[in-house]
C-alpha cells in the first residue's frame, strides 16, 4: 500500500510572529510605516534636540534659503525652518493623539452601547450620528474655536468631537455584524450577560476595524488642525505649527517661494504614511487573504 | 416610490428644524452678551442697552428662535451689524461667486475621479492602475490650502498667467470672472477626486467580480458593452453616496479655500463674520450650508432609489 | 458538431503555474448529451469556460476545439463573441447572483436577442414573454418588467435557462445547474433543461458534481480528477462496469437507503492535491490504493474497457479483477 501524503497543511492564521511577517512584505504598509515612524522619531526628537532654537528670533538672518547653517532656510523672523517643522511635528501629534482618543473612547463606547441594547437607545445614537454629518466638520470646528476662543486645546476638542460619530457608526456596524454571529449565540445560551458578551467578544473583534480608522483619523486630524491653524484658529503663536506656517508663508511666495513648499511637504508626508499605514492595516487584517486591492 | 419620498421628505424637514436650533443653540450659549461683544469692551452700557433693544436680545430665546425662522420665509434675516446692510441682500452677493465656484469644482472633481477611476479599474494592476492610485494617494495627503497656494506660487507668480487672487465680479463679463475662479475650483477639486476616484475604481473593481458580469460575457458582449451597460450602473450607486457626502465637504472647504485667494464669498463671509461675532450673519450662513448639504443628500437618496431597483423594496 | 482534442489550460497560481486541466478530449453531437462529473476543483468548470473562452487573462490554452469545423482555441475576442450567447448558451451554478440587479429580467432575456439577432425592442419582448412562459415563469407578459431580487431562486434560474436559450444556441452548457437550488426544485430544473434540449435538438454538456444529476440527464458521461479525464463512456456502462478506482471510490462513497443501521460511509483516504502539486504520472496516484512506482511518473493513456468506454489507469486489470494492492 503505497503512503498516503497528508495534503499540505492550511497556513496559520494570525498568530503575531505569522501577522509581522505578512506586514514586513506588504509595501502600502511598510512604507506608510516608514513616514509615520519618521514623523514621531521627529516629534520624540524636538522633545531634546532641534538644531536651533524655534522661537529665536533673528531679523537680520531673515529669510535665507537653504543652506549648512540653516538646513532648511529662515522664516520671515529669522528663524530657523528645519526646527519649526521639528516642534510642530510634535504639536500634530499632540493634536491628533488627544482628538483621536476622544473620538475613539467615547464614539467606540456609543457605539458597542447602541449594538448591545439595540431598540430606541440605538435609533437615537444613530439618528444622532447621522444628523452631525449635516454640519461639515471644518465648519463646526471653525465655529467652535472662534466662540469659545482660538488656541490648540480647543482646536483639539474641535477636531475630537467630530470623531465621536464616525467611531460611533463604525464600531455599532461591526458589533452589529458580530452580535450576530454564532458564538456570540452560544454565549448568550450559556446565559452570559451583554456587558460580559461585549467585552469578551464583541470588542476584541472590532479592533481590527478600529485600528485601521485610529490611523485614517489621526490623518485627518492632521489636516484640520493644520487647516484650523492656517486660519488662525489653531495653535496660536508663539508655539510653531505647520498651518500656520503655510499661511505666514503665502504674504510671502515672491520673496522666499521655499517656505511655502517645506511645511505643506510635511504635512503631505505625515498625512501620507497614515494612510498608506491604515490601507496597509486593512488589507494585512481582511479575512479574504487572496483579495487583491 | 410614494411612500419611499414621503418618508425622505419628512426626514428631510426634521433635520433641517434639527439643525436649525442646533445653530440657534450653538450661538447661544456663547458667553457674554452678544451686544457687549460686538460692541467692544469701551463701549457705554447705554450704548449696549440700545443694541441689545435693537438685536432683540432681550427677548426670551424661543420667541428670537421663531422670529428667526419666520424671517427665513419671508426673506427677512436681519441686519449684518459689521456691514450695516440686511443679511439676505448680502448672502446673495456673495453667493453669486460661491455658488459657481461649487458647481465648478463638483463639474471637475466628478469627471477627473471618474475618468481616473474606470480607467484604473481597466488597467486592474498593470501600470496604469498602479501609477494613478499612487498619484490619488498623494493627493488625498495634500491638504487643500497647500495645493492652492502651490497652484498660486505655479500660476500666478512664476507663469503670471492667472491673478493671486480676488474676484472681478460678473460685471466684467463672463470669462475673466471664471477665469478667477479656476484655480481656486481645482485646489477644492484635485483632494475630492482624488478619494472619489479611489472610490470608483474599487466599486467597478468589485461589480467587475460579481456573477453577473460573467452572465453578461456569456452572453457575448464585448468588455467594453460590459462595462457599460452592466458594470457601471452597480458601480455608480456607491459612488453616488460618496459624491453626496463630499458636497458637504466642497461646501466647507469653499470657507478655507476662499481665505487662500481673497475671494468675497459665502465662506470668506462666514470667517470674517464669525471673527467678529456678527452673529445674526453667521447664524443664516451656516443654516443655508447646512440647508444645502441635506437637501443634497436627499436628491442623492432619492437619485439611489431610481438606479437601484433593490432600494424602494426594503425601507431603511 | 463539437470536437476537443487536447485541450489543456495552463494557469498562473500564486505557487508557479500548474495545469488547470490536461489532454481533455470529447465530442459532442447535434441532440447529443455529455455529462462530465467530478469533485470541486477537477476542472469541470474550467472546461467549460475554456469553450466559452472566458478564461482568465492569465490561462494559456493549448489543443483544439472545432465548433462546426471552425477551430475557436487562438481566436480573439470578437469572433468568439459572435458564438456566445447566441449558438453556445450558458448557465451557471448560482441563479441568485447569476442576473443584474438594476435590470428587468425582460431587458436581460432579451439582451442576446437584441444583441446577436438585431431584434428590435417589441419583437424581442414577444419573444421574451413565450419564452418565459416556456420555461415556466407564470404570467409572463404581467412579469416582465419585474427586477430580479423579486424572484425566487428557482424562478431566477429557470430565467437563465430563457437567457440561455434566447437565440437558440446549438449547444447548451449547464454548470452545476441545480447545485444551489432545493432538492425539490432541482428535479424541475433537470426535467425543464431535459425537455428543452429534445425539443430543440441542442446538444447538453451537463457538469455536475451529484452522481444522481447524472445518472437520470446524460447519455454519455466523463468523470474528472485532478485537470483530467480518467474515465468515459455511456452513462450505463459507467454507471453499471467501472473501472477506473477514483470512479469506484466516488460511486462507493455514496450513502445507501437500506444499508444497517451503524454503517460507516467509505471515503477515499486523503483530499485532492493542489494544482501546483500533481504528480507527473497519475493524479489521483497518491490516494489510490492500487498505485505502484509507475503511476506516480507515467501518465495513463486511456484503456478500453467496453466498446465506447474507457479509463486511464496503468493498472486496470488488476482494478477490474478486484485484487487489493
Amino acid at each position: 500500500m503505497s503512503s498516503t501524503p497528508i495534503a499540505t497543511p492550511v497556513a496559520a492564521s494570525s498568530g503575531s510572529e505569522h501577522f509581522l511577517r505578512r506586514a514586513l512584505r506588504h509595501r502600502s504598509f511598510v512604507l506608510g510605516g516608514i513616514l509615520t515612524a519618521l514623523l514621531v522619531f521627529a516629534a520624540a526628537l524636538s522633545l531634546v534636540w532641534t538644531p536651533w532654537s524655534p522661537y529665536e528670533m533673528n531679523l537680520p538672518g531673515k529669510l535665507q534659503s537653504p543652506s549648512a547653517a540653516h538646513w532648511l532656510g529662515t522664516d520671515v523672523f529669522g528663524r530657523d525652518v528645519a526646527s519649526l517643522l521639528l516642534v510642530g511635528a510634535r504639536n500634530s501629534i499632540l493634536v491628533g493623539v488627544i482628538a483621536v482618543s476622544i473620538g475613539l473612547f467615547i464614539g467606540t463606547a456609543l457605539g458597542l452601547i447602541a449594538a448591545a441594547r439595540r431598540g430606541w437607545v440605538e435609533e437615537l445614537i444613530m439618528r444622532l450620528s447621522d444628523f452631525t454629518f449635516a454640519f461639515p466638520a471644518i465648519l463646526s470646528a471653525i465655529m467652535m474655536t472662534a466662540v469659545f476662543g482660538a488656541g490648540i486645546v480647543n482646536a483639539i476638542i474641535a477636531i475630537g468631537i467630530f470623531n465621536i460619530p464616525t467611531f460611533a457608526r463604525i464600531t455599532r456596524a461591526s458589533a452589529n455584524a458580530i452580535w450576530s454571529r454564532e458564538f456570540v449565540l452560544a454565549a448568550r445560551a450559556c446565559g452570559k450577560g451583554p456587558w460580559s458578551i461585549t467585552f469578551d467578544h464583541v470588542l476584541p473583534n472590532v479592533m481590527s476595524v478600529l485600528t485601521v480608522q485610529i490611523t485614517i483619523r489621526f490623518a485627518i486630524a492632521i489636516l484640520a488642525e493644520a487647516a484650523l491653524s492656517y486660519l488662525g484658529l489653531g495653535t496660536q503663536p508663539p508655539e510653531p505649527s505647520w498651518g500656520r506656517m503655510l499661511a505666514e508663508a503665502q504674504t510671502l511666495l515672491f520673496q522666499a517661494p521655499q517656505l511655502a513648499v517645506f511645511p505643506g511637504v510635511t504635512i503631505a508626508l505625515a498625512v501620507l504614511g497614515l494612510n498608506l499605514m491604515g490601507d496597509g492595516l486593512r488589507d494585512l487584517m481582511d479575512p479574504r487573504l487572496a483579495r487583491k486591492r | 416610490m410614494g411612500p419611499f419620498l414621503v418618508k425622505r421628505v419628512l426626514t428631510l424637514i426634521g433635520t433641517l428644524i434639527g439643525a436649525s436650533i442646533v445653530v440657534f443653540l450653538v450661538l447661544e450659549i456663547l458667553p457674554g452678551n452678544a451686544a457687549e461683544t460686538m460692541m467692544g469692551p469701551d463701549a457705554s452700557p447705554e450704548a449696549v442697552q440700545a443694541l441689545t433693544i435693537k438685536l432683540g436680545l432681550h427677548l426670551p430665546a424661543w420667541e428670537r428662535y421663531w422670529q428667526w425662522i419666520a424671517g427665513i420665509f419671508t426673506g427677512e434675516l436681519g441686519n449684518s451689524y459689521a456691514y450695516s446692510s440686511p443679511v439676505s441682500e448680502l448672502m446673495l452677493e456673495r453667493l453669486t461667486l460661491t455658488v459657481p465656484l461649487a458647481i465648478m469644482a463638483m463639474c471637475l472633481t466628478t469627471v477627473l475621479a471618474l475618468v481616473v477611476g474606470i480607467y484604473a479599474a481597466a488597467q486592474h494592476n498593470r501600470f496604469g492602475d498602479v501609477g494613478l492610485m499612487a498619484v490619488t494617494q498623494v493627493g488625498i495627503a495634500i491638504p487643500n490650502f497647500w495645493f492652492a497656494i502651490l497652484l498660486i506660487l505655479f500660476f500666478s507668480v512664476k507663469l503670471q498667467w492667472f491673478s493671486a487672487g480676488g474676484f472681478p465680479g460678473w460685471s466684467e463679463g463672463v470669462a475673466p470672472a471664471l477665469q478667477s475662479l479656476l484655480l481656486p475650483a481645482l485646489s477644492l477639486a484635485v483632494v475630492q477626486a482624488a478619494i472619489l476616484a479611489r472610490i470608483t475604481r474599487s466599486a467597478v473593481l468589485e461589480v467587475m467580480r460579481e456573477d453577473y458580469v460573467r452572465t453578461a460575457r456569456a452572453k457575448g458582449l464585448s468588455q467594453r458593452a460590459t462595462l457599460w451597460g452592466h458594470v457601471l450602473r452597480n458601480a455608480m450607486i456607491p459612488v453616488l453616496t460618496v459624491m453626496g457626502l463630499q458636497a458637504a465637504e466642497l461646501l466647507a472647504g469653499t470657507i478655507v479655500v476662499e481665505n487662500v485667494f481673497y475671494l468675497p464669498g459665502l465662506g470668506r463671509l462666514i470667517f470674517q463674520s464669525i471673527a467678529n461675532r456678527d452673529l445674526i450673519v453667521v447664524r443664516n450662513c451656516v443654516m443655508f450650508l447646512a440647508t444645502m448639504v441635506v437637501v443634497v443628500n436627499f436628491f442623492v437618496d432619492v437619485l439611489y432609489a431610481v438606479i437601484d431597483p433593490r432600494v424602494k423594496a426594503s425601507d431603511i | 458538431m463539437l470536437e476537443v482534442d487536447k485541450l489543456s489550460v495552463r494557469l498562473q497560481t500564486q505557487r508557479g503555474p500548474a495545469y488547470a486541466i490536461r489532454d481533455v478530449g470529447f465530442t459532442l453531437q447535434r441532440g447529443g448529451t455529455l455529462g462530465l462529473v467530478g469533485e470541486s476543483g477537477c476542472g469541470k468548470s474550467i472546461t467549460a469556460m475554456a469553450l466559452m473562452g472566458l478564461l482568465p487573462e492569465s490561462a494559456t490554452v493549448t489543443g483544439s476545439i472545432r465548433f462546426d469545423g471552425q477551430e475557436l482555441v487562438g481566436q480573439g475576442d470578437t469572433v468568439l463573441r459572435r458564438l456566445r450567447g447566441n449558438r453556445i448558451g450558458m448557465i451557471f451554478q448560482e441563479p441568485m447572483t447569476a442576473l443584474n440587479p438594476v435590470h428587468t429580467i425582460g431587458d436581460q432575456v432579451a439582451e442576446p436577442m437584441r444583441l446577436h439577432r438585431g431584434l428590435g425592442r417589441v419583437a424581442a419582448r414577444t419573444r421574451t414573454i413565450a419564452l418565459l412562459e416556456r420555461v415556466g415563469i407564470g404570467n409572463a407578459a404581467g412579469r416582465i418588467d419585474a427586477y430580479p431580487h423579486q424572484f425566487s431562486g428557482g424562478q431566477r434560474q429557470r430565467i437563465t435557462i430563457a437567457m440561455a436559450l434566447a437565440c437558440e444556441p446549438d449547444i447548451l452548457i449547464a454548470d452545476e445547474p441545480t447545485t444551489a437550488l432545493d432538492v425539490t426544485i432541482q428535479g424541475q430544473i433537470l426535467d425543464l433543461i431535459h425537455d428543452l434540449v429534445l425539443e430543440r435538438s441542442m446538444a447538453l454538456l451537463l457538469i455536475s458534481h451529484d452522481l444522481g444529476v447524472i445518472a437520470q440527464n446524460v447519455e454519455r458521461m466523463m468523470v474528472m480528477y485532478g485537470g483530467s479525464v480518467i474515465e468515459n463512456g455511456s452513462t450505463p456502462q459507467v454507471f453499471g462496469h467501472m473501472a477506473h478506482p477514483y470512479t469506484r471510490g466516488l460511486f462507493g462513497a455514496r450513502p445507501r437507503l437500506g444499508a444497517p443501521a451503524g454503517t460507516r460511509l467509505t471515503t477515499i483516504d486523503g483530499t485532492v492535491p493542489e494544482l501546483v502539486d500533481l504528480p507527473a504520472g497519475c493524479a489521483f496516484s497518491d490516494r489510490c490504493a492500487w498505485a505502484q512506482a509507475q503511476c506516480v511518473t507515467t501518465r495513463p493513456p486511456p484503456v478500453t474497457v467496453d466498446p465506447g468506454h474507457d479509463a486511464s489507469c496503468l493498472r486496470l486489470d488488476a482494478v477490474m479483477a478486484g485484487d487489493p494492492q
